[in-house]
């Protein structure tokens, strides 16, 4: 047991467990925070990908251990905040949701790259997302929807 | 209200599935709920000889094939598919018992100390046992060979694909009463899943409710698999009398559920002496794994499609399954068509080759045309507007220049596929297996319900559904409403599969808001149900495989470009273009998704997706393993939809899902084969089988 202390979307959270248990099943259980989601249990998917101090990162992967004193934005904290209107207005647009597993996920990716680069190429974006795996999409129209977030949402990025 | 349906709407599903809103099963607990975990065979064959189970701590119970009230067999086609080992195992990853209980980890302890007493048995794992053969002609394929001036024969082989929907399979379910069992699940077919369980517990129907989570993905992978870990839980429910819940792992879902058959696949040609193709023989053999489950199906289709978008007089056409001790084959978009059409497409096109003509003008002189007989001697009844949609795609990928740049430019190849793909179950199915029902209720305040089984696992049944009964009445789209399918509340429709879902349940359901429009009565509840009537056209002979297979045919065109390293062998796609016919979009957007998401998978089918096993057990065992296309892997896609309005679909739809997928395959293999300079006869074209082909060069 080890008391671990975090922010969560924007909140200070204290709580103490066991710091070797995954992030994502913290988030899941314990904040029943179910936005981010398992497609592999080995990082390779980006299904449960969290933005860690604005960055993105597989939860799956994570010991809660690591994330003590640090910043976590998950899904449901992101879709609270104006530029994830204007990334799922694009996204529902553009028509990058299919099944939606992947979908959480792939708009905290864009969110990541975006922070970094407001103005990227077809090719960055492709680079940005690339450890997210969409089976759905063939991913053309994601790219399509980011694209057309970072023109829309000039200024917020 | 009188736009063009084909106008596009935000997917109806979409924000909800942004927001991580929507509920997969893994996001459903119920309180109290146990866990299950699934103890499964290590060998390939054997017989059981003892299984000893450790003292079980209080809370946790073993199912095993002692505790199946019905048959022990997944109810599908045949009797074959055991819900639980008895006295043999068939493959690596048989399931033999359930272990529930409340905690994973102690489920995993008692797991760990079960000992598995099997006697081994030799293994097969060649194509030796066929436990189905089918076999047509067309014509008069005997003299036509006879009279040949010279025969070419060539032989196609594909490997393994894994569905690799980024959702895992499973199922939460809880005790409605005492008899009667409630399963959550990741489905494609809630009746498929009922009609098995029902067997199962060999219960009343009515004790027997199936409802769909949201579906994370299925691609066929969602047809029959569900309905065998439905089985086992609603057993393991039926006993223990509590909540249960049973997700797999990653790698647990990709080493024992169901892949795309591998096959190998036999073409001759009969030619004449003025270089025509005169008649065509092709055998096929699927690897169909240690059960059949619905391998036959798949078998039919496959050699339904043998001679794809074309025209051939005579045919003589056989094809196996043959049993391994192998993971069960099963379902995948295309089903069956994606392993025919590679062999006939790159056939063809070497056929062309070793007649010394051009590739393309020769395949486009066999094209089907209306009026044409099909395979199996049935009729294409309606246009085909294929050389449009070619010419089209040639102009989009500038094609006829890329071919000529690149027969002097090493390492840069270019491939253009032709395909089309039967919409709806073959055969009679529809008419004698499905008879599918659908229902429309409106209430007193003039909200409108679709009730049907159709499952929207992200291809767009829900949008597509509700915009043709909103067009239909000229009600808004608000008003109208289609929740996630329950057994309880809907009729059944069919299953989500075949390509099916907007050609015939969008026309029932159709069908039905058109009554209902001249019903309709202000603040009135009402119901309307339709019903499937064959169309009286459509003759069919399961036996002989003589008549109309299908009701209506989908149609493409794939170009791919790809680059491969002199030093790697690496393929890289370049781009990709694309022409459909699908009759007429329901809603544009989504039916362009479908091509960007079914292409991918099919071209990525043809040089990426490789899964093979070693005496049984799979080597790819999950996403590290099992490597599918990433954002990088893919280039830009562009697709042109054509219109051509099918009369019996609604508002001219034929089916979308499957004909994006067809096509890849052979497209990316040309296209490697004109930058490497050698045929290819083999998929996924790896690194290493080009290497194979550059090497053999060297002698
Ligand atoms: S579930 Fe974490 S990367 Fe796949
Ligand atoms: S939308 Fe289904 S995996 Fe991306």
């Amino acid at each position: 047991m080890m008391t671990i202390k975090f922010m969560l979307n924007g909140t200070e959270q204290t709580i103490k467990t066991d710091p070797s248990r995954r992030l994502l099943d913290v988030l899941r259980k314990d904040f029943n925070l179910k936005g981010s989601k398992e497609g592999c249990g080995e990082g390779e998917c980006g299904a449960c990908a969290i933005l860690l101090d604005g960055h993105i990162t597989n939860s799956c992967c994570l010991p809660l251990a690591s994330v003590h004193k640090r910043s976590i934005m998950t899904i449901e904290g992101y879709a609270k905040t104006a530029r994830f209107d204007v990334l799922s207005n694009s996204f529902a647009e553009a028509g990058a949701v299919q099944c939606g597993i992947c979908t959480p996920g792939m708009i905290l990716a864009a969110e990541s790259l975006l922070n970094q680069n407001p103005a990227p190429t077809d090719a960055q974006i492709r680079i940005g997302i690339s450890g997210n795996l969409c089976r759905c999409t063939g991913y053309n129209m994601i790219v399509k929807a980011i694209q057309s977030a970072a023109k829309r949402g000039e200024g917020l990025w | 209200m009188h736009k063009d349906i084909s106008q596009s709407i935000h997917k109806l599903d979409a924000h909800a599935r942004m927001q991580g809103k929507a509920q997969y099963v893994g996001d459903i607990d119920i309180k109290g709920m146990l866990h299950a975990i699934t103890l499964r065979s290590p060998i390939a064959k054997g017989i059981i000889k003892a299984i000893h189970y450790p003292p079980l701590p209080s809370g946790y119970t073993i199912i095993d094939y002692r505790d199946i009230p019905g048959k022990n067999f997944v109810k599908m086609i045949f009797e074959d598919w055991k819900i639980f080992a008895e006295d043999t195992v068939e493959h690596i990853g048989e399931p033999i018992a359930l272990i529930v209980g409340e905690d994973k980890r102690v489920l995993y302890d008692i797991h760990d100390k079960i000992i598995c007493d099997i006697q081994p048995l030799e293994p097969l794992f060649s194509y030796q046992k066929s436990v189905i053969d089918y076999q047509f002609t067309k014509g008069n394929p005997d003299p036509v060979f006879k009279q040949a001036k010279k025969i070419i024969k060539e032989t196609y082989e594909t490997g393994y694909q894994e569905q690799a929907y980024i959702e895992p399979q499973g199922f939460i379910g809880y005790p409605e009463t005492a008899e009667k069992v409630t399963l959550i699940g990741s489905v494609q077919c809630l009746y498929y899943v009922k009609n098995a369980v029902v067997s199962a517990l060999d219960t009343h129907p009515d004790n027997v409710r199936v409802i769909q989570a949201a579906v994370g993905g299925a691609f066929g992978g969602k047809e029959e698999y569900p309905s065998l870990i439905a089985c086992q839980l609603a057993i393991a429910i039926r006993k223990t009398q509590k909540p249960i819940k049973l997700i797999f792992e990653r790698e647990e879902d990709m080493s024992v559920t169901t892949k795309r058959h591998p096959s190998k696949t036999t073409m001759e040609a009969a030619i004449d002496a003025d270089n025509n193709i005169v008649g065509i023989r092709a055998k096929v053999a699927l690897d169909g794994g240690a059960y059949i489950g619905l391998s036959g199906v798949v078998l039919s289709r496959a050699l339904i499609a043998v001679t794809n978008a074309y025209t051939i007089k005579h045919l003589a056409v056989s094809g196996d399954v043959f049993k391994t001790n192998t993971v069960p084959n099963g379902a995948f978009r295309g089903f069956g068509a994606p392993q025919m059409i590679f062999a006939i497409e790159m056939f063809m096109h070497h056929l062309a080759k070793q007649l010394n003509q051009d590739p393309y003008s020769f395949r486009m002189q066999y094209l089907a045309k209306q009026g044409d007989q099909t395979s199996t001697s049935g009729l294409f009844r309606d246009p085909i507007i294929m050389p449009k949609m070619i010419q089209k795609a040639t102009e989009m990928a500038q094609f006829h220049d890329k071919v000529k740049a690149y027969k002097t430019m090493p390492n840069r190849g270019i491939g253009m596929s032709y395909f089309l793909h039967g919409c709806g179950f073959t055969g009679s199915g529809e008419s004698t297996h499905i008879n599918a029902q659908v229902k429309l209720r409106k209430d007193d305040h003039d909200h409108v319900y679709i009730l049907v089984a159709a499952v929207d696992m992200g291809q767009g049944a829900k949008t597509t559904l509700i915009k043709i009964v909103s067009h239909t009445l000229e009600i808004p789209i608000e008003q109208v409403h289609f929740d996630y399918p329950d057994t309880d509340d809907v009729p059944d429709s069919g299953p989500t599969v075949a390509s099916r879902t907007a050609m015939i349940v969008g026309g029932l359901v159709n069908q039905a808001a058109l009554e209902m429009k001249s019903l309709w009565q202000s603040k009135t509840p009402l119901e309307v149900i339709k019903r499937y009537k064959q169309p009286e056209w459509i003759v069919w002979d399961e036996k002989t495989f003589q008549g109309d297979a299908y009701p209506a045919y989908s149609w493409g065109v794939n170009i791919v470009e790809v680059e491969v390293s002199p030093i790697t062998y690496q393929v890289n796609i370049i781009g990709i273009w694309s022409v459909y016919d699908v009759g007429k979009a329901l809603d544009e957007t989504i039916v362009l998704g479908q091509a960007d998401g079914g292409t991918a998978q099919g071209v990525a089918y043809g040089y990426l997706e490789v899964m093979v096993h070693e005496q049984g057990q799979l080597k790819q065992k999950n996403m590290t393993d099992y490597i599918i296309p990433t954002a990088v892997d893919m280039a830009p896609t562009q697709t042109h939809l054509y219109d051509n309005p099918f009369a019996l679909g609604p508002y001219g739809a034929k089916g979308a899902g499957e004909l994006t997928l067809v096509g890849g395959a052979p497209a990316v293999a040309m296209a490697i084969e004109m930058a490497i300079k050698k045929p290819i006869k083999k998929i996924p074209a790896t690194p290493e089988y080009i290497m194979e082909l550059m090497h053999d060069d060297d002698h």
